[in-house]
């Protein structure tokens, strides 16, 4: 073959497999995702009375304390901005970590001051994604008797709300169990609406 | 560590190594030109391409040629690449309006998805247009695995036949693997992952309120949250299966769209290694010894499952100035523990160790946490895979040609030289020329890293970029250019991009990939052209465990004194300073 003819099937072989790989197989994997799994394909929504009130796999900020906190979250140029996704990308021994680290045990003994155990490491460290929704189970049993004095709750009846939003792992063996804080706080506010729960 | 991470961890090896036999055989047919079943629904694509194409698939090429056409092939990829993402603002499938790439980093990014790196200094869901990332960088996922194996399925031909002037013909190869390898692959993998939560849609976005509205960095109120969408799942299926690594979003497959559940972390990291590891057996089918190629899959499981623990158990370990902080890292039923940050949680600590292990071994790169907020020993693992030259397991198709079966061509003329005998590699004689070319292939990686790394730390605009203090700084560039010039892809992503670092990394990735390739090529016209001759009894046997144990330790000889002094640098300096007062 000469560099010509070489130049020649690159180019066929570029643009049919634009076509085959580009267009055609991410429109015929769209088109399945539609049909078979169309919940999944568009985001996994939180849809209540037809109102979007979130997806169930990309996480809010929280920062009152009646509801629970998620993972810290390093987005710009807000936390848990969802078009753009970002970790903080500090290296464990730069000053700015533990600044921050510092920073986020201070705010969570500040809205609790009788808690003097030792914070859950993922509290008070900021997810990959800057979108994680979950926190461990820990995470989550720690800030329970702040969240229930807070909105007036029995502590026993915010833990067995945050044992039924426990999940476990994957066939009790993959992954880490996990709490959704989104679906939790939902569920906190459903339980018992707060009163300033509407202010915009 | 715990019981759920060796568990964890067993599950995932023992499902890899029960994949090799069925996929390495199947793919062994499609290179060898057999028939396949695939070839009635698909065959009329294939005989579209070669009447198109000028190509005679029976017209068999000689190493010139054929790495020619490999180079044809990947000049033409960039150039059409980074010209589809200067124009995507005139073209449809712009939903957000991006317009056009910057000039560096569009030639960056050229670069790194022809060259099978990788390398994400574009934010996806912030830079590229839904159309730049379907018939940009999904299809240069596919194209550069498909070249990789091509290029391998030669220097097989070179290893098994005798006296013979040609070792195949390039596009057919490179259309086989894709069509008959990596699309069906692909589209299964693809509606898996949907049904795990992967989107895929051509929506730009959703907008939802947010329960709580907070404040951005100016102090205005933010009361909703825009959620990115787009097809996310084609690409990322195949991003996966040809160790490309290229997210679909920022943040890769630490994004809860990119893998939403352990089990699409577990199904992702699969895939990871799947095709590397299964083309050990192709090698062994194809050379008519299988022994062959569970030899060399057995050192490349070796020197990957060495570095699982050190990841694992640095991670989980955590860091001890955290702890002076208040933050609680013990692992229990109810937390991961362990350096968190930079992790999710669905992830835990194993799961985020075992793919940075992968992902390094891979030359994948894709990341499900920040690599750059690892611990010093934890980021250690995945560095050194790479320096090794990503011969565990390395590229789809290249982990064997440009890494472990140079070695094999090291390790038999070093064991050939102990004995005083002249060294062979299956009947072939291994001579001065392919030597030459071994050591060539073999040092230009390191001489791109380190060239490349002392450069940077000497110029503002590489010293400029770096995002953390000290050794770790370092680290960051060190990083960089050993995950570009071994084709890797993924970063210490605190380090920020600049015409700099865009133009200097595109050409160690450019490099990385087609110059080493070249010499692979040359071997394998060498030997093709050469007779076989019998063993006899002072012949090493390339089989046994002792022959496996000299390839592991000449890849680790050479991986340490070449960068042991880089690494002492930065991760070693970096763990002292971590734990000490």
């Amino acid at each position: 073959m000469k560099p010509l003819s070489m130049l020649r099937a690159a180019l066929v072989v570029i643009v049919l497999f634009t076509v085959a790989t580009g267009l055609i197989y991410p429109l015929f994997v769209t088109g399945a995702a539609q049909l078979l799994f169309p919940r999944q394909a568009n985001g996994s929504l939180i849809v209540r009375g037809g109102r979007v009130l979130g997806s169930q796999l990309i996480g809010q900020p929280f920062s009152d304390p009646r509801y629970f906190w998620g993972r810290p979250s390093a987005t710009a140029p807000f936390a848990y901005n969802a078009a753009s996704s970002n970790g903080s990308n500090l290296g464990p021994t730069n000053p700015a970590l533990f600044q921050a680290v510092r920073a986020r045990v201070q705010a969570l003994r500040a809205v609790d001051p009788d808690n003097h155990a030792p914070v859950p490491v993922d509290l008070v460290t900021s997810s990959a994604s800057g979108l994680d929704p979950h926190i461990s189970p820990a995470a989550a049993y720690y800030q329970a008797r702040r969240v229930a004095r807070v909105r007036g709750l029995d502590e026993s009846a915010v833990n067995a709300l945050i044992r039924t939003h426990t999940a476990d792992r994957w066939l009790g063996l993959l992954g880490e169990p996990r709490v959704n804080v989104l679906e939790l706080n939902l569920a906190l506010d459903e339980m018992k609406p707060h009163q300033s729960e509407r202010t915009p | 560590m715990t019981s759920f991470n060796v568990i964890q961890i067993l599950i995932y090896l023992g499902l890899l190594l029960a994949a090799v036999k069925p996929l390495g055989s199947y793919m062994a047919r499609v290179l060898e030109g057999e028939p396949v079943w695939l070839e009635k629904p698909l065959g009329w694509l294939e005989r579209i391409v070669y009447r198109a194409g000028g190509v005679r698939p029976n017209e068999e090429m000689g190493w010139k040629a054929y790495a020619q056409s490999n180079l044809i092939f990947g000049l033409a990829g960039v150039i059409l690449l980074y010209v589809l993402q200067r124009v995507q603002g005139w073209l449809p499938l712009d939903p957000q309006h991006f317009g056009a790439v910057a000039p560096d980093l569009a030639f960056n990014t050229a670069v790194s998805f022809v060259s099978n790196t990788n390398w994400q200094f574009y934010g996806g869901e912030t830079t590229l247009s839904h159309l730049t990332q379907m018939c940009g960088l999904t299809v240069w996922n596919f194209l550069s695995a498909a070249a990789g194996m091509a290029v391998l399925a030669a220097l097989i031909r070179g290893i098994r036949r005798k006296s013979a002037a040609t070792i195949g013909n390039f596009w057919v190869d490179v259309t086989r693997s894709t069509l008959y390898i990596l699309l069906p692959l692909a589209l299964i993998f693809a509606v898996v992952l949907v049904s795990q939560g992967v989107v895929q849609t051509l929506q730009a976005s959703v907008t939802a309120p947010l329960r709580e509205a907070t404040q951005d960095a100016a102090g205005k109120t933010v009361a909703t949250q825009v959620i990115a969408l787009g097809p996310a799942a084609s690409q990322i299926a195949i991003k996966q299966l040809g160790t490309n690594g290229g997210g679909f979003f920022n943040v890769n497959s630490a994004h809860p769209f990119e893998n939403p559940t352990p089990f699409s972390n577990l199904l992702e990291m699969l895939a990871i290694l799947l095709i590397p590891a299964a083309l050990c057996y192709s090698y062994g089918k194809m050379v008519g010894d299988r022994r062959q190629g569970w030899s060399l899959l057995a050192a490349m499981s070796v020197l990957f499952i060495m570095m699982i623990p050190l990841a694992v158990w640095s991670e989980q370990a955590g860091n001890p100035r955290l702890t002076a902080l208040g933050a609680d890292q013990h692992a229990s039923a109810l937390s991961a523990g362990g350096n968190m940050e930079g992790k999710e949680v669905r992830f835990g600590i194993v799961n985020s160790a075992l793919w940075a292990t992968a992902t390094a071994a891979a030359s994948n790169g894709s990341v499900n946490s920040m690599h750059d907020s690892l611990t010093p020993l934890g980021g250690i693992a995945p560095m050194w895979l790479m320096k090794i030259g990503e011969v565990a397991f390395g590229g789809v198709g290249s982990g064997l040609y440009s890494g472990m079966l140079m070695f094999v061509i090291i390790g038999v003329f070093i064991a050939g030289l102990m004995v005083g005998r002249t060294p062979e590699y299956l009947g072939k004689k291994i001579e001065a020329y392919e030597m030459k070319m071994a050591s060539l292939v073999i040092l230009m990686t390191p001489l791109l890293v380190l060239v490349g790394t002392a450069v940077a730390v000497r110029v503002h605009a590489g010293t400029s970029a770096v995002s953390n203090p000290g050794p770790h700084g370092f680290s960051e560039i060190l990083y960089a250019y050993t995950s570009a010039a071994n084709n890797n892809g993924s970063a210490f992503a605190g380090l920020s991009a600049n015409p700099f670092l865009n133009l200097t990394l595109g050409f160690a990735m450019l490099f990385g990939r087609f110059a080493l390739a070249v010499p692979c090529l040359a071997i394998a016209g060498s030997l093709a052209r050469k007779n076989i001759v019998p063993a006899g009894a002072g012949t090493l046997s390339t089989h046994s465990a002792l022959f496996v144990a000299l390839l592991v330790g000449t890849v680790l000889l050479v991986g340490a004194l070449t960068f042991f002094p880089a690494l002492a640098l930065g991760p070693i300096v970096e763990h002292l300073m971590m734990v000490g007062k």
